[in-house]
């Protein structure tokens, strides 16, 4: 069994919004271990992001209240200093954001961004440093590594600011690494190369990554452990293979099947109807994709939807699995039945 | 980098003569010239004098030829003759550019001594007391009138408290060079440098707020605080270097503008600068000490803004030109 590197214990993340508080991650248990990839994957707004930068604690800690445990070696993050966190933030965890154009400071080179962890993380001289993020670079695939080092962001491309900011997150060795989207804003071409990367840097790393996603290809290529997210709340956790071959809940059949694909070249590609209500409006009691899937009747869905292993190691929340259908599905059934009689 | 030094310099010289064309243009089109300016009401002289002395200084001309002389001699520095004072309008101007350039420079970095400490306090701790209180401060200040300040400032500091002296730049009984001199320098522009500065750092402090509050949401300061960054630290190496960055940039128009803007100041605090003679000459209609001034501020903005782009080219990266 391998050692448990992070455990989320009922993580509760709420905004302040005109006075009240509303909950974007609503109740997240998860654990990542060592050299494990954990996908985190929903549409936009279900919490994904929100998730990541509450484990980092990097919401304005004014308008926001963190609830449960985010635990990380022996400590609960959510409760150490502020001081102590920092001691965490960029050593053992790193973190890679999502658009490369933005993460990095303008005003600064390179190299000294690069090197700022090594400042706070490691006793090192200014030359060692710098020899250390030479060797960074060129890990992260920058062959003219002694140029970029003294350029600035706005000189480099996309994919290359990327590789700068995975860097950064790889300065100090974390243990974990946070990529929040790393690949959205990048070419296809690009997102290919930067997905490589970070395969190849964690078969030698031995990192656990967090890896949030709307993209399920790089969900099937990068991902050991899969976590669908909806509303705030997991709905189902399965090995990638499991989820990929044995889909459980609506949620997930539903965005399986709204991808493209060979196979079905002539139906019409599924669309999951509405939108992930906001956190201000969206109804916490019953099964939160109940509204998006009107055809199941009422008594199908749990009354507080728990979550059930329905195979070994595979999760999934409410009982509304069990009876689910696409409409499509059935219509072409009577359909069938209508032009033969 | 001297390349564009350069090119940035070549591209002055068509705006300073379109400057000046405009300048002259529009002085000529003024009713009234520097004759009737000066007799204007004179029952001895009579139409024929006073077409004897138009013909005298040349004020009959065509415009341009008029134009061409004007500039002619500008170039080296000779501005001519201000008909009301009887002395070169280049000692003239001479004689007060320093006191001007004192107050505007004083003006200057009272400006930034205020706005950025306010600005950075507000900017960083938003919507706290003092945030509220520097906010409340902008709003005042931005709706007083210069001169309706000053004028409260010279009354209290000066007639009711007696601290600083009404007006004038300097004691006239005190010998320069003495620490005296430099003393009662200090004291007549202290009133002046502090109305101008406590209304003019509004815009620098809202701006300075502004700009701290739209950084720190950036995605690269989340990247600063992922990195283990303490705040304070967040706050110095990274939004700081960004906001300031543009206040850096407008030190060049900040400085001129101050310098070309100093009429009410200059006037309510009868400061001998540069301001005070601008008003003086164009209610005399000394034609050319006015067109002179306008020429003078005119091109102190044009090196202004080059100032600036020099200033931000050095400082941002991402406009450096090789």
């Amino acid at each position: 069994m391998k050692k448990p590197v992070l455990e989320i214990k009922d993580l509760r993340t709420s905004f302040n919004i005109k006075g009240e508080y509303y909950a974007a991650v609503d109740g997240v248990t998860l654990t990542v271990h060592e050299n494990e990839v954990v996908a985190i994957v929903g549409e936009s707004g279900c919490g994904k992001s929100a998730l990541a930068l509450s484990i980092m604690g990097l919401h304005d800690r004014k308008n926001t209240k963190l609830d449960g445990q985010v635990n990380f070696g022996d400590e609960n993050l959510l409760t150490v200093s502020r001081s102590r966190l920092n001691k965490v933030r960029g050593k053992d965890i790193g973190m890679i954001f999502q658009d490369p154009m933005t993460a990095l400071n303008p005003l600064a080179t390179v190299g000294r961004q690069i090197e700022e962890p090594m400042d706070y993380h490691m006793k090192l001289s200014a030359s060692e440093k710098k020899k250390r993020t030479l060797e960074l670079l060129r890990r992260v695939g920058i062959k003219n590594e002694q140029r970029v080092y003294e350029q600035y962001p706005h000189e480099l491309s996309g994919g290359m600011r990327q590789r700068v900011v995975i860097a950064i997150a790889l300065a100090c060795d974390p243990l974990l690494l946070l990529a929040d989207e790393p690949t959205t804003a990048l070419d296809v071409t690009i997102q290919a190369q930067i997905l490589d990367l970070m395969k190849e840097l964690q078969n030698q790393m031995k990192t656990g990554i967090i890896l949030i996603t709307h993209d399920l290809g790089v969900v099937a290529e990068m991902a050991d452990r899969v976590v669908v997210m909806y509303a705030g709340e997991v709905v189902e956790i399965a090995e990638v293979k499991e989820l990929f071959e044995n889909p459980l809940h609506p949620y997930t059949r539903s965005l399986l099947n709204s991808i493209p694909s060979n196979m079905q070249a002539k139906q019409k590609l599924h669309v999951i109807e509405g939108i992930v209500p906001s956190i201000q409006n969206l109804d916490r009691e019953g099964c939160r994709f109940a509204p998006r899937v009107d055809w199941i009747p009422e008594e199908d869905h749990e009354k507080n939807p728990e979550m059930h292993e329905a195979a070994p190691n595979h999760f999934v929340r409410c009982t509304c699995y069990k009876t689910f259908y696409f409409p499509e599905d059935r219509v072409g059934e009577n359909e069938y039945v209508a032009t033969n009689s | 980098m001297l390349k564009f030094i350069l090119r940035r310099t070549l591209i002055m010289i068509p705006q300073l003569i379109l400057l000046s064309l405009v300048i002259f243009v529009l002085a000529k089109a003024m009713p009234g010239d520097a004759v009737t300016g000066a007799f204007m009401g004179n029952p001895d002289a009579t139409p024929e004098q006073i077409e004897k002395i138009r013909e005298k200084f040349g004020l009959n001309d065509p415009w341009y030829v008029q134009y061409g002389r004007w500039i002619g001699k500008a170039v080296k520095g000779d501005f001519g003759q201000s008909y009301t004072h009887q002395q070169p309008v280049t000692t003239l101007i001479a004689g007060r550019v320093e006191n001007t350039v004192l107050l505007s420079l004083f003006t200057a970095i009272m400006i930034y001594l205020i706005a950025i400490p306010l600005g950075i306090v507000a900017g960083r701790w938003t919507d706290s007391w003092a945030d509220k209180l520097i906010v409340t401060y902008n709003y005042v200040a931005f709706a007083t009138p210069l001169f309706v300040f000053a004028l409260l400032m010279l009354f209290i500091f000066a007639f009711l408290l007696g601290w600083f002296p009404y007006g004038g730049s300097v004691d006239i009984r005190i010998e320069s060079g003495t620490w005296d001199y430099v003393v009662s320098r200090a004291k007549h522009l202290f009133l002046p440098v502090m109305s101008a500065a406590i209304i003019g750092t509004v815009g620098t402090i809202q701006y300075l707020r502004n700009d701290i509050i739209d950084q720190k949401n950036k995605d690269y300061v989340k990247t600063a605080r992922s990195k283990g960054v303490p705040e304070g630290r967040v706050y110095t190496r990274h939004i700081l270097r960004n906001s300031l960055l543009p206040i850096a940039a407008f030190l060049g128009y900040e400085i001129t503008g101050l310098i070309s803007g100093s009429v009410f100041i200059e006037t309510i605090f009868s400061y001998q600068g540069l301001g005070q003679l601008f008003i003086q000459s164009i209610g005399l209609r000394d034609f050319t000490v006015v067109t002179a001034l306008v020429l003078i501020s005119g091109t102190a903005v044009v090196v202004g803004t080059m100032l600036s782009d020099i200033i931000l080219s050095i400082v941002d990266p991402r406009i450096r030109i090789e």
